[in-house]
């Protein structure tokens, strides 16, 4: 990836996307949260405030230049490969997977490999049955500026494929860009670091639930003594 | 017309030549993109007997194809120093090449959508929204077409008599009508296209008697419209004019990321108002079918 490429990409784009979001955001309420915040509440559920292109650009381009590392590539290891090899059968697999997402992102966008927890991301189902298997990576891809944090997932790698990304050293020919990236550029390192970050939020998470429903339950057990009918499932909803 | 499978021998061993149809090209920019357009803008197959220094070569036996790749009405360089011959060359050589062979691929996968203009294709596989596979590759290649032709080496400028006649009503000046385009340029987010159309408020259908029912479009105007990755105004029934590719493909090995300066040499240099007179006159007589009117652009 050239020198020139990261002058304009990060020099122009990026820099831009910041610049351009703090003008939006200055003296609204989006002005203290955090830029994960920020994207979540202009996401809007689909319906997209303005700041949310911004925003999640320079969220994904900060996530994208930190994902790589000179002399980068090769394999993972630890409990990410063995996660890989877990979820989609073996590493080449998932390159594979991850390539062709990746290459047939139509249009502008993103490809990811995201931690998915197993929580459903709506206010009224329950996953009846939590295990650990349906913890998995998954390989998905994002238009324009959209990113997996809007659908409760923990990104751990991305790549940017924008055309502005790739069209100095490689003009269309997107499946090389790839391949380069996979096989010089991507820092196994970081990935794995925000695996187990993410592995510590879901599991925070789940403690936090649990602890809730105890909550809950103690209440409404003192309230509900005298009552014989009791339906087990109608207030544990999130 | 392809109805059906193979309806040409085959021959095996020895690469099938296909034919691209080339329009004759008219002073006023091309005869593409028209929804009068006779059946020759189908592509006619002709497997040509082969000399015989190339059976040698071991190459893919047999390529088919069922759309060919237009050549712009002008040369590669032509249009420098406002778009480099390279972005030509990479632009049409190789992305709306591409886009070429993959329709061709997807319609030789099944014959059901043999047989249609391009323009039709494009609204067929739209499919009201849920497109078909066959969709993306079927619509930039249309765009394309339509993009290149948008162009001419000399172009810009402003438009005479009918065209300018019409941007007035509608804008209120030229100025105005620029200014909107350009802002429609530099507000689209990610890839997609910015279009001067000419926008249509269909009213009631109208049942003639003895005929066919037939569409009145009572009210006509021209309208900016910006459209993302390759969605085309075709598939909600307006008539496009001119387009502006705003793909980062379209402009970044001249420009960088400098849409502003793109879109203002556009404007200025490239435009094609000859092109844009040609398919505004054939709007109004597409529209006024039923009612001769010689258009006077």
């Amino acid at each position: 990836m050239s020198k020139d490429t990261l002058e304009y990409h990060w020099g122009k784009h990026h820099r831009a996307y910041v610049e351009n979001l703090n003008k939006q955001i200055v003296g609204t309420e989006l002005d203290g949260m955090s830029l994960e915040d920020v994207i979540i509440v202009s996401y809007n559920k689909g319906n997209m405030l303005p700041p949310f292109n911004n925003a999640a650009q320079a969220w994904n381009h900060e996530f994208f230049w930190e994902s790589m590392k000179p002399g980068g590539g090769g394999k993972p290891s630890g409990e990410l490969l063995e996660l890989i090899e877990r979820d989609f059968g073996s590493f080449d697999r998932f390159l594979e997977e991850f390539k062709s997402a990746a290459a047939t992102q139509f249009g502008s966008g993103w490809a990811w490999l995201a931690y998915k927890a197993n929580r459903l991301n709506v206010d009224n189902a329950v996953n009846p049955f939590p295990s650990e298997k349906d913890k998995k990576l998954v390989v998905v891809k994002s238009p324009n500026a959209v990113n997996p944090l809007v659908w409760d997932y923990s990104p751990l790698l991305t790549i940017d494929v924008w055309e502005h990304a790739y069209f100095l050293d490689f003009e269309n020919r997107r499946p090389n860009y790839i391949s380069v990236f996979m096989d010089k550029l991507v820092s196994w390192e970081v990935v794995s670091k925000r695996l187990e970050i993410a592995k510590a939020r879901a599991t925070k998470r789940e403690m936090e639930e649990e602890r809730r429903k105890k909550e809950e339950e103690e209440e409404n057990s003192e309230d509900e003594a005298v009552e014989v009918y009791v339906d087990g499932d109608e207030s544990e909803s999130e | 017309m392809l109805k059906s499978g193979r309806p040409w021998p085959d021959l095996i061993g020895s690469p099938t030549i296909v034919l691209t149809m080339m329009k004759k090209r008219t002073e006023m920019g091309s005869v593409t993109c028209n929804p009068l357009a006779p059946p020759s803008t189908r592509l006619l197959l002709n497997p040509l007997k082969i000399p015989k220094q190339l059976h040698g070569s071991q190459r893919a036996s047999k390529i088919i194809a069922y759309y060919g790749l237009k050549t712009p009405p002008y040369k590669l360089d032509a249009l420098e120093p406002y778009m480099s011959k390279r972005t030509l060359e990479v632009h049409w050589g190789e992305l709306h090449r591409g886009y070429v062979e993959g329709l061709n691929k997807h319609l030789a996968k099944d014959d059901v959508l043999y047989g249609y203009t391009l323009d039709e294709l494009v609204k067929v596989s739209y499919n009201s929204g849920n497109p078909l596979p066959v969709f993306n590759n079927a619509v930039q290649v249309w765009n394309h077409d339509f993009f290149w032709e948008s162009m001419q080496p000399g172009g810009g400028d402003i438009p005479k008599y009918g065209v300018l006649e019409q941007i007035e009503k509608d804008f209120g000046s030229f100025t105005n009508f620029k200014e909107k385009f350009i802002e429609a340029a530099l507000t689209l987010f990610g890839s997609g296209y910015v279009w001067l159309v000419f926008h249509f408020v269909d009213n009631i259908f109208r049942l003639v008697l003895l005929r066919n029912f037939s569409v009145k479009r009572e009210e006509r105007r021209l309208a900016v419209v910006k459209t993302s990755n390759a969605i085309n105004p075709l598939v909600w029934n307006d008539i496009p004019i001119i387009s502006l590719d705003m793909w980062e493909h379209a402009y970044y090995l001249d420009y960088k990321n400098d849409k502003g300066t793109y879109t203002n040499v556009f404007m200025n240099h490239l435009v094609s108002w000859n092109a844009a007179m040609s398919r505004m006159a054939r709007a109004e007589a597409f529209v006024n079918l039923g009612e001769p009117k010689i258009p006077i652009a």
